[in-house]
Order: structure tokens, then sequence, then C-alpha cells
């Protein structure tokens, strides 16, 4: 797919130190390039999701400079919880960032039902999330943060809670949705084989405090499958991610 | 029918029949204790005369019970917007509640120097404060990711307080309607036996009190059967509304459907 080499998000020696004197991050810099897909990976504790809400802009760094899209609605954010309204339908759940910018109701639930047909959930517009899977509610959680249209999906562990074969298929329908729509994905997880399959880079960040302790290419091209997934190539990667996590998290216990 | 509604049935029959006989066979006399039949007996004939008194009380149960809504959830509300205004009232409204109201009510039944004010005002006091309490941590358990969703898509606290606040503090608010709408009663009841009020528009406790110096005690079992039916009409209609607004989505109401 064609690039632009633009940054969506430039971070430059970006830190974050809580009320309480936690550091949680230190001197992070790392820039997300327009449409790629990219993954954080680390040790739980790491600081991974103080890194998604900082770039959401939910948080604001102690020190650093960070550059991020912050118009309202550039940014799409899927959380580790499916998180929905439990008292409304499904289809008003993808509709609520577009209710609270102010877009009128039959155009918003146009929009909405467009963004549940695209993450397979024709026929459930109508159902209460408790009638709803994990996954299938995955799948409204990741409908609402992309019924924006945003330019950046930030997404934190969204499938560490499903079984396997859910999870393997929603990364599946991830990349596609992702190639079709163009956005870019910054995927948070502590999962090597997820981070492997699904980005065209990792980060591996090293705890305590959080720090990027080195970046990783998977050169391969899309659309990848359950083909890749079982090749000599990917279990080649997985293999080279998962030594430099270690690394990352050896760092970790000498500074400890 | 479902056991859940013919189990309780059948034993109150059953309780109710034996106290029948047991009133014959040891034959108490009416003035200490009369049988079921005699009360509803009573109850037909001094109708005219115990509608009226029921219509009082009722009235003055509903009255204090949506005060104490309106009152109680606005106040939840303003608490929920500003910590200042909380930490300031919160105490206070804890004062109002663990004061007993029969110690507070002839005080209020001076001031109000007016008999259907001051009983709306003890019932009023008595019923307010599980509304305050239980909206307050209604408004308070957000979810926080659901909170930071609507900080991300820039909705103010009017919004935020409108679509996510208030509908997830309903289950909470509905729960201690519930409790509200049988306190509202109780504190009617209990200001209207401290006001000791007579005349024709007096309630249900009034009758009783008054049943019991004339020593009509069939009469007072009528009245007390009257209170305790009001009591249970109310807790069955706000269950009912409750589930009704709960049914398609909160676990309290799921569970009834199992």
């Amino acid at each position: 797919m064609e690039r632009t080499w633009t940054s969506v998000v430039s971070a430059r020696g970006v830190s974050k130190e809580f009320a309480n004197g936690l550091r949680a991050l230190s001197d992070i810099t790392l820039n997300v390039l327009e449409g790629e897909f990219l993954s954080v990976l680390g040790p739980s504790g790491c600081g991974k999701t103080t890194l998604l809400r900082l770039i959401a802009g939910l948080a604001a760094p102690t020190g650093g400079i960070l550059e991020r899209p912050d118009a309202r609605n550039e940014t799409g954010f899927v959380f580790q919880e499916p998180t929905l309204l439990p008292w409304t339908t499904a289809l008003a759940n993808v509709a609520l960032p577009l209710k609270l910018a102010g877009v009128g109701r039959k155009e918003r639930l146009r929009r909405a039902g467009e963004a549940l047909a695209g993450v397979g959930l024709v026929g459930f517009e109508r159902s209460y999330p408790r009638e709803l899977s994990g996954g299938m509610k995955m799948r409204v959680s990741i409908a609402r943060a992309l019924v924006t249209r945003p330019r950046l999906l930030l997404m934190d562990e969204p499938f560490a809670a499903l079984d396997e074969i859910s999870r393997h298929k929603l990364n599946i329908d991830l990349l596609a949705l992702w190639q079709r729509e163009r956005f870019t994905a910054v995927f948070v997880t502590h999962s090597v084989f997820e981070s492997v399959f699904l980005s065209q880079r990792i980060a591996i960040m090293s705890a305590r405090p959080g720090r990027v302790w080195t970046e990783l290419a998977i050169p391969v091209a899309y659309p990848r499958d359950e083909a890749f997934r079982t090749s000599a190539q990917y279990a080649g990667l997985c293999r080279q991610a998962s030594q430099r996590l270690f690394e990352a998290m050896a760092v970790k216990a000498e500074a400890a | 029918m479902s056991a859940r509604a013919t189990a309780p049935l059948l034993l109150g029959v059953l309780v109710l029949a034996l106290w029948e006989e047991a009133v014959h066979l040891l034959a108490i006399p009416p003035y200490v204790l009369p049988g079921p039949i005699l009360i509803a007996e009573t109850l037909v004939t001094d109708w005219t005369m115990l509608a009226p008194s029921l219509w009082v009380t009722l009235t003055i149960t509903l009255q204090a019970l949506a005060a104490a809504v309106v009152i109680g959830a606005l106040l939840a509300i303003l608490f929920s917007l500003s910590r200042w205004v909380e930490l300031s009232l919160f105490p206070y409204a804890v004062v109002l509640q663990v004061t007993p109201i029969v110690a507070i009510a002839p005080l209020i039944i001076i001031w109000a120097n007016n008999i259907d004010l001051s009983l709306l005002i003890c019932a009023w006091l008595v019923a307010f404060f599980p509304i305050l309490s239980n909206t307050i941590l209604g408004l308070r358990s957000v979810d926080r990711n659901l909170l930071d969703l609507f900080e991300l898509h820039g909705a103010g606290r009017w919004r935020t307080l409108l679509h996510l606040r208030l509908p997830a503090a309903l289950p909470y608010f509905l729960g201690a309607l519930r409790i509200s709408g049988g306190l509202a009663l109780i504190g009617a009841v209990v200001a209207e036996f401290v006001a000791g009020t007579g005349g024709n528009a007096s309630g249900l406790a009034w009758r009783i009190l008054e049943a019991g110096y004339q020593l009509k005690v069939p009469r007072m079992f009528a009245a007390l059967a009257l209170i305790s039916a009001t009591g249970i009409a109310i807790f069955l209609s706000l269950t009912l509304l409750s589930h009704l607004l709960l049914r398609r989505w909160h676990e309290s109401a799921l569970a009834m459907q199992e």
C-alpha cells in the first residue's frame, strides 16, 4: 500500500510521572507513520496503556514533546473491555460518538449501521450488549471506534480476554478493516504472536520506567491469513520478537 | 401460577384459617383478638369511615414520595457536579436521616402550623435519604473507560451526566425508590400518631388511635390491614416500574426472568 511517510504521532523524549511519584514512562521516542500498523509489545506494567492514553490525549505527558492528532474524532480508542453502554442497543452504542459530535439522528444511525456491517454484525443492530458474545461485543466496540472515520485507531489489548479462535478471527478481520479504511493503527499487546501477525513494525518496551527498548520490522506483505500464521517465516519472526522481548525484560531486572 | 405466588398465598390462607379456628376454639373475645372474618366484615361495614382516611394517608404518602424523588435526585445530581456542595451539605443530610422522626415530629407540627403540611414534611424526611445516597452512589459508579470515551469525544459535564451518569444511576435510584415508598408510608403514619389529629380529614393512624380509645379492636385491625395493603401495593407497583425500566439490560431484572 502507498505510504506518504508523514508522522501521525511523534513523541520526542516523552516521560510521564504520576502524582504519587511513580515514573511510568521515561524518554519515549517514537514515530507513528501515516497508514502504518504499529504494535507496542511489552510485559505488563511497562506503561503501554499509559503511552496509549497520552497519545489519545486522555492524559498529559510530564516531559518531552508529543505531537498527536488533536482534533476531536480524529482518534478512535478500543479499550481492553468492550466498554459498551448496557442500556442501549448495538446500533445506538456505535452511533454514540456521532451523537456526542452533534450528528443528526438519521445520519448517525445510517453511518452506525454501515460501521456495524463493516465488522460483520449485520442483523445485530437491535441486540443489547448482554445478548452478544464476548467477540461480538468487541466487534461493536471496534465499530464504535471507527464510526467517526478516525485517522488514528488506538487499541489497548482489545482481544486479550477472548478465546483463541475468536482472537484469530478478529485479527484477520481487523487487518481487512485496516486495509479497507486506511487508518493508522497502534495496537498495544503483551502477545508476541499477535504483534507479529498484525503489524508492520513492533515497538518493544522495557519496564519501570517504561521505555521503547527496540523496534522490529515485520517485512511481510498483506493480506496475511491463517497460512501465514502456520508458516516457518512467522515462526522465525516470533522467535526474533521473543528474544528482543527477553532482552528488554532483562534490562528491567538489572535496573531493579 | 408460579410457585413464587402460590407458596406464600397458600401459607397465608392456612394461617388465616388457623387464626379463625383458634379464636373460636379458645373463645377469645373480639375486643382482645378478632378473627379474620370479623375483621373483613368490619372493613366492609366501616368502609365509609375508613375510605376517606385511607385516601388521606395515601395522598400524604405519595406526595412525600414525589417530593423525596424530586429533591433527593436533584440534590444527588448537584452533589455529583460539585464536590464542594456535597462536602458541605451531605453531613446535614445524614443528621436529618439519623434523627428519629418521632423526636422531631412535634417540633415540625408546631413550626408548620398546618397539619397536612407537617405530616408531609415528616414523611418526606424519612423517605428522601435513601434516594439521595443511592443516586449519588449510582452517579459515581460509572465505568472509568466509558468516562474516558466520553472525554475523548469531547462530551462536556452535562452531556456526560445526561447520556452516561444518569442511565448508569437508574438501577440504584430504582432500588432506593422501593425502599423510600415503604418509608414514606411509615413516616406518614408515625407523624399522624404523633400529631393525634381529629376531625374529618384524618388518616388511618388516627382511626387506629380513635378505635383503640373506644376499644373497637376489630376496627383497629381493619385499619391496620388497610395500611399493610397500601404498603404492599406501593412496593409492588414500584417493583413493576423497576422491572419495566430495567428488563432489557440490567442483571437484577434479568435474574427475575430465569
